[in-house]
C-alpha cells in the first residue's frame, strides 16, 4: 500500500490557505508531482509533492497537526 | 517595582527578559507550548506553566490561556517580548483589564502605531520628516493621481492595515499606477479586511536607520541609532551601532526627532523608531515606529551601558525614567549578527535538529545572547533564530575584527546555521566600507550564496 511521508518536521496543512478547499479531498486519485499539502517549518512554507501514484487518497495526519520527517501523511491505494 | 512577571515567549528573548527580572529581584513564570518542555527558558525561571500544544495560535498566541496561567500563578505583570503578541493591541488591554501591568505601552498607543497612516499622521504632527505621499487615507483613484506629482515614479501603494512587507505594490509609471491601485484596494481588502491605502515616494538606495526610544508616559529619552541596512527579504540580519553613515549634526537631528514623537504620543516603555536615509540627498524619512523591545536591541546596550529590558520593567513597575539624556553616552562600536538555524547555501532553507555540542566565544567585547545548549532540540513550529553573537570593541574596524575571532570560536554542531554569511560579509570590503543599503544583501547573495556552505559536524 503506497504511503505518503513528511519530508520535513513542522506543522501539516491541508489547504493552500485557511479559507482555500484542501488540495486533495479525502478518496481523491493521486498522480507523481501531486501537490497534497503543506510543511511549514520555522514560518517558512513547503509544498508535500507525492512521490507515488495511487488511488482513494486518506489522509493520517489532521490539517494543522505537528509531524515529524518520515511520518506518515497519508495512504493510498 | 514588578513582583512577579509573566513572560509571554520563548526561546532567546524569554531567556533574555528572565535574566534582566532577576538581576531586579523579580520572580519569573515561563510559558512553554508542548514542543518546548525542554527550552532553556523553562529552566532558568522560577515556574513554568505549559500553555498548550505546538502550533502558536494554540499557544504563545493564545491570550485566554497566558491570561490564567498569570492569575494561576500570582503574577502581577506580563512582559510580551517580540513577535507573537509583542504588538497586538487587544493583548495589552486584555492585560490592564486583568488587573496586571502590561510591561509595554497601552492598547491606544500600539494601536496609533500600528496604523501605518495614522502613524505617518503623526510623525508628521511632531515634525518628523516623512516620505513624500499622500497625508492619510487615500479616498479616491483621482486622489491619488494628485498625489503622484510630489511622489513622482516609481512609487509605492501600501496597505493601511498591512505590515512586515505585505500589502505593497510599485508602480514604475503611469500606466503600471492605473492597473496597480484598483487592484491593491482588492487585495488589502480582502487581506486585511481593510481597503485602506496610502501611497509614498519609493526611494530606491536607503540605508535603514532607528532609533532607540525609552519614554515614562511624560518625558522620553533616546539612546541613539541603530544601522541595519544588511537585509534579507526585509528581515535584518546583521545590526550595529552607531551608524558610521551619519554625520554628529545629522545624528542630533534624527535623534531629536524620535524624542519629539515619542513624547508627542506619551509614550511609555523601550520603543524603535525606524528611518530611512537616503545618503544621496543626506535626508532622513520616518517609516514606522515599532512599540517593543527589538531583537536588536543588544548593540544599543553595549554602546550605552544601559540594560533596556531592565529600564521597561522599572517603567512598567511606576518609576519615572531614570537616565537624563545628558548622561546617556556612545562609547564605541557594537555589531550583532542573527545565527539562525538555515543554510545559506541553499536559500536559507530551515534547518531544525539536535544541538550535538556547543561551543560559545567569549573574551573581551563578546555577548552571546541565546537558547541554546548541547543536547537541546530546536522544535520545527517557531522561528529559525537560534543564537545573537554581539560585540563590541573602540571602533568599528576593530568590532569587525572581533566578530570575525567570535565566530572562529563558535560551534553549533547538528545544525546548519547561518555562520558562515557573517564570516564572509566580516571579510568582504564593502562592509568593512559600510558601503552599503537595504537591498544591497541580497544583490551579493546572487553571486554569493552558492559559497556559504554550512560545515555539519556529526
Amino acid at each position: 500500500m503506497p504511503q505518503i511521508q513528511s519530508p520535513l518536521p513542522g506543522t501539516f496543512y491541508r489547504s493552500p490557505s485557511p479559507d482555500k478547499p484542501p488540495f486533495k479531498a479525502d478518496g481523491d486519485a493521486v498522480a507523481v508531482g501531486d501537490v497534497i499539502g503543506l510543511i511549514e517549518v520555522m514560518k517558512s512554507f513547503h509544498e508535500v509533492k507525492s512521490e507515488v501514484a495511487g488511488a482513494n487518497i486518506r489522509f493520517a495526519c489532521d490539517n494543522e497537526e505537528p509531524v515529524m520527517a518520515g511520518a506518515v501523511l497519508a495512504d493510498l491505494d | 517595582m514588578l513582583k512577579k512577571l509573566l513572560v509571554a515567549n520563548r526561546g532567546e528573548i524569554a531567556v533574555r527578559i528572565i535574566r534582566a527580572a532577576r538581576d531586579l529581584g523579580i520572580a519569573t513564570v515561563a510559558v512553554h507550548s508542548d514542543a518546548d518542555t525542554e527550552s532553556l527558558h523553562v529552566q532558568i525561571a522560577d515556574e513554568a506553566v505549559n500553555i498548550g500544544p505546538p502550533a502558536a495560535k494554540k499557544s504563545y498566541l493564545n491570550i485566554p490561556v497566558l491570561l490564567k496561567a498569570a492569575e494561576d500563578t500570582g503574577c502581577d505583570s506580563v512582559h510580551p517580548g517580540y513577535g507573537f503578541l509583542a504588538e497586538n493591541a487587544g493583548f495589552s488591554d486584555a492585560v490592564t483589564a486583568a488587573g496586571l501591568t502590561f510591561v509595554g505601552p497601552s492598547g491606544d498607543a500600539i494601536r496609533l502605531m500600528g496604523d501605518k497612516v495614522a502613524a505617518r499622521s503623526a510623525a508628521h504632527a511632531a515634525g518628523v520628516p516623512v516620505v513624500p505621499g499622500s497625508a492619510g487615507r487615500i479616498h479616491d483613484i483621482d486622489e491619488a493621481r494628485h498625489i503622484l506629482i510630489d511622489t513622482g515614479f516609481p512609487v509605492m501603494i501600501k496597505a493601511a492595515a498591512g505590515g512586515g512587507g505585505r500589502g505593497i505594490r510599485i508602480a514604475n509609471s503611469l500606466a503600471e499606477f492605473e492597473t496597480a491601485f484598483p487592484q491593491a484596494a482588492t487585495e488589502a481588502l480582502a487581506a486585511f479586511g481593510d481597503g485602506g491605502l496610502y501611497m509614498e515616494k519609493v526611494i530606491t538606495q536607503a540605508r535603514h536607520i532607528e532609533v532607540q526610544v525609552l519614554g515614562d508616559g511624560t518625558d522620553a529619552i533616546h539612546c541613539f541609532e541603530r544601522e541595519c541596512s544588511l537585509q534579507r527579504r526585509r528581515q535584518k540580519v546583521w545590526e550595529e551601532a552607531p551608524s558610521r553613515a551619519l554625520s554628529p549634526r545629522l545624528r542630533d537631528e534624527l535623534c531629536a526627532s524620535a524624542v519629539r514623537l515619542a513624547r508627542a504620543v506619551g509614550y511609555s516603555g523601550a520603543g524603535t523608531i525606524e528611518y530611512l536615509y537616503d545618503d544621496a540627498a543626506d535626508r532622513f524619512y520616518f517609516i514606522e515606529m515599532n512599540t517593543r523591545i527589538q531583537v536588536e536591541h543588544p548593540v544599543t546596550e553595549m554602546i550605552t551601558g544601559i540594560d533596556l529590558v531592565a529600564e521597561m520593567l522599572r517603567i512598567a513597575g511606576g518609576e519615572p525614567l531614570r537616565l537624563r539624556q545628558s548622561e546617556i553616552t556612545p562609547r564605541g562600536h557594537a555589531i550583532e549578527v542573527r545565527l539562525n538555524a538555515e543554510d545559506p547555501a541553499r536559500d536559507f532553507a530551515p534547518f531544525p535538529g539536535t544541538v550535538t555540542d556547543l561551543r560559545i566565544p567569549g573574551g573581551p567585547g563578546v555577548r552571546f545572547d541565546s537558547m541554546l545548549y548541547a543536547g537541546y532540540t530546536v522544535p520545527p513550529f517557531y522561528d529559525s533564530l537560534l543564537a545573537k553573537l554581539i560585540v563590541h570593541a573602540e571602533t568599528r574596524e576593530a568590532a569587525i575584527a572581533r566578530l570575525t575571532r567570535a565566530l572562529s570560536e563558535l560551534r553549533i554542531d547538528g545544525l546548519k546555521t547561518t555562520k558562515p554569511l557573517f564570516l564572509a560579509l566580516a571579510a568582504d570590503p564593502a562592509v568593512q566600507a559600510g558601503a552599503v543599503h537595504t537591498r544591497w544583501l541580497e544583490g551579493w547573495l546572487e553571486t554569493h550564496a552558492a559559497r556559504l556552505v554550512p560545515e555539519l559536524e556529526p
